[in-house]
């Protein structure tokens, strides 16, 4: 849990590994979230479109990191503002890990905010997407 | 075709009643154990007084709508570039959301197979009292036609 007053511009966060992505999973998203395009869960379609089989929404990936997030704002902290660029795709068995860095902390109309700068990598260097998240303290 | 056309482009508003057993498969599916979208008692003693959503549930929303807006765009040359979430305030179960979705700006950038055009949708989302909760922004590549090939 994130501590506002020990934050510092330029500081590593805690990195966090996910279990592997799986097939399963995706269905799951699929139904959760409403997106029902077969490229996340019919292995001949994805095939039919050049895809080695299915791939997991950018949003799942998306959900890591605000999972991350959440886990680092604890108890003490909303998030007001949260987004992701996308970049490589992700595939089951496919291990994402979420780091963030602290961009910067600043006080506005009384309210104290720190901005993180996160990626989502499925191995070292490998980044799938980056995003940053506005946490209220 | 130019998508420029397409600025101020909307849907139909529609209402969403966000439920507890919503939120929570929306959290299993992606495998976030946080108490705080399952456990009102726990959720109680955070300073979200209760259980709230997780950060992109509002995408949950933005499939709800029965008609999709039929902006005549094909759907193989669309790619979903970035996603932000500007919130006022967390979405909770209970809440009754109204929702439309907004075309708010197209541009061009040059890319490495020719201009890539972008689409930025926006589904602005507002609770019973007609106050602002959050707007999920989707950012769409909308890749031109030799990039296809």
């Amino acid at each position: 849990m994130l501590e506002l007053a020990q934050l510092t511009t330029g500081q590593e966060l805690p990195a966090y590994t996910k279990e592997p992505v799986t097939k399963v999973q995706l269905v799951k998203y699929a139904g959760a979230s409403g997106d029902f395009n077969p490229l996340h869960t019919d292995d001949a379609f994805a095939q039919k479109i050049g895809m080695p089989g299915v791939i997991a929404h950018g949003m799942l990936i998306m959900g890591f990191l605000g999972e991350y997030v959440n886990h680092l704002a604890g108890d003490l902290a909303i998030v007001k503002d949260f987004s992701m660029r996308f970049g490589a795709m992700t595939f089951p068995k496919d291990t994402i890990t979420c780091r963030g860095v602290i961009k910067e902390t600043y006080e506005q109309h009384g309210a104290r905010f720190a901005v993180l700068t996160l990626y989502a990598e499925k191995g070292p260097e490998k980044v799938v997407g980056s995003g940053e998240a506005t946490l209220q303290f | 075709m130019s998508v420029a056309h397409l600025i101020g482009k909307a849907g139909k508003p529609y209402t969403v009643e966000v439920e507890k057993c919503h939120i929570r498969q929306f959290a299993q599916a992606i495998g976030d154990t946080n108490p705080l979208y399952s456990d009102e008692e726990f959720a109680k003693k955070t300073v979200h007084g209760g259980i709230i959503a997780p950060p992109t549930f509002p995408i949950a929303m933005s499939e709800e709508s029965d008609e999709d807006l039929d902006l005549g765009l094909e759907y193989s040359r669309m790619l979903h570039g970035e996603q932000r979430f500007i919130y006022t305030r967390p979405i909770r179960p209970g809440d009754v959301l109204t929702c439309q979705l907004k075309v708010t700006d197209v541009y061009e950038r040059e890319g490495k197979n020719g201009t890539m055009e972008f689409i930025v949708m926006d589904t602005e989302m507002t609770d019973a009292a007609g106050a602002h909760v959050v707007t999920s922004r989707t950012n769409i590549i909308y890749r031109s036609v030799s990039a296809n090939a």
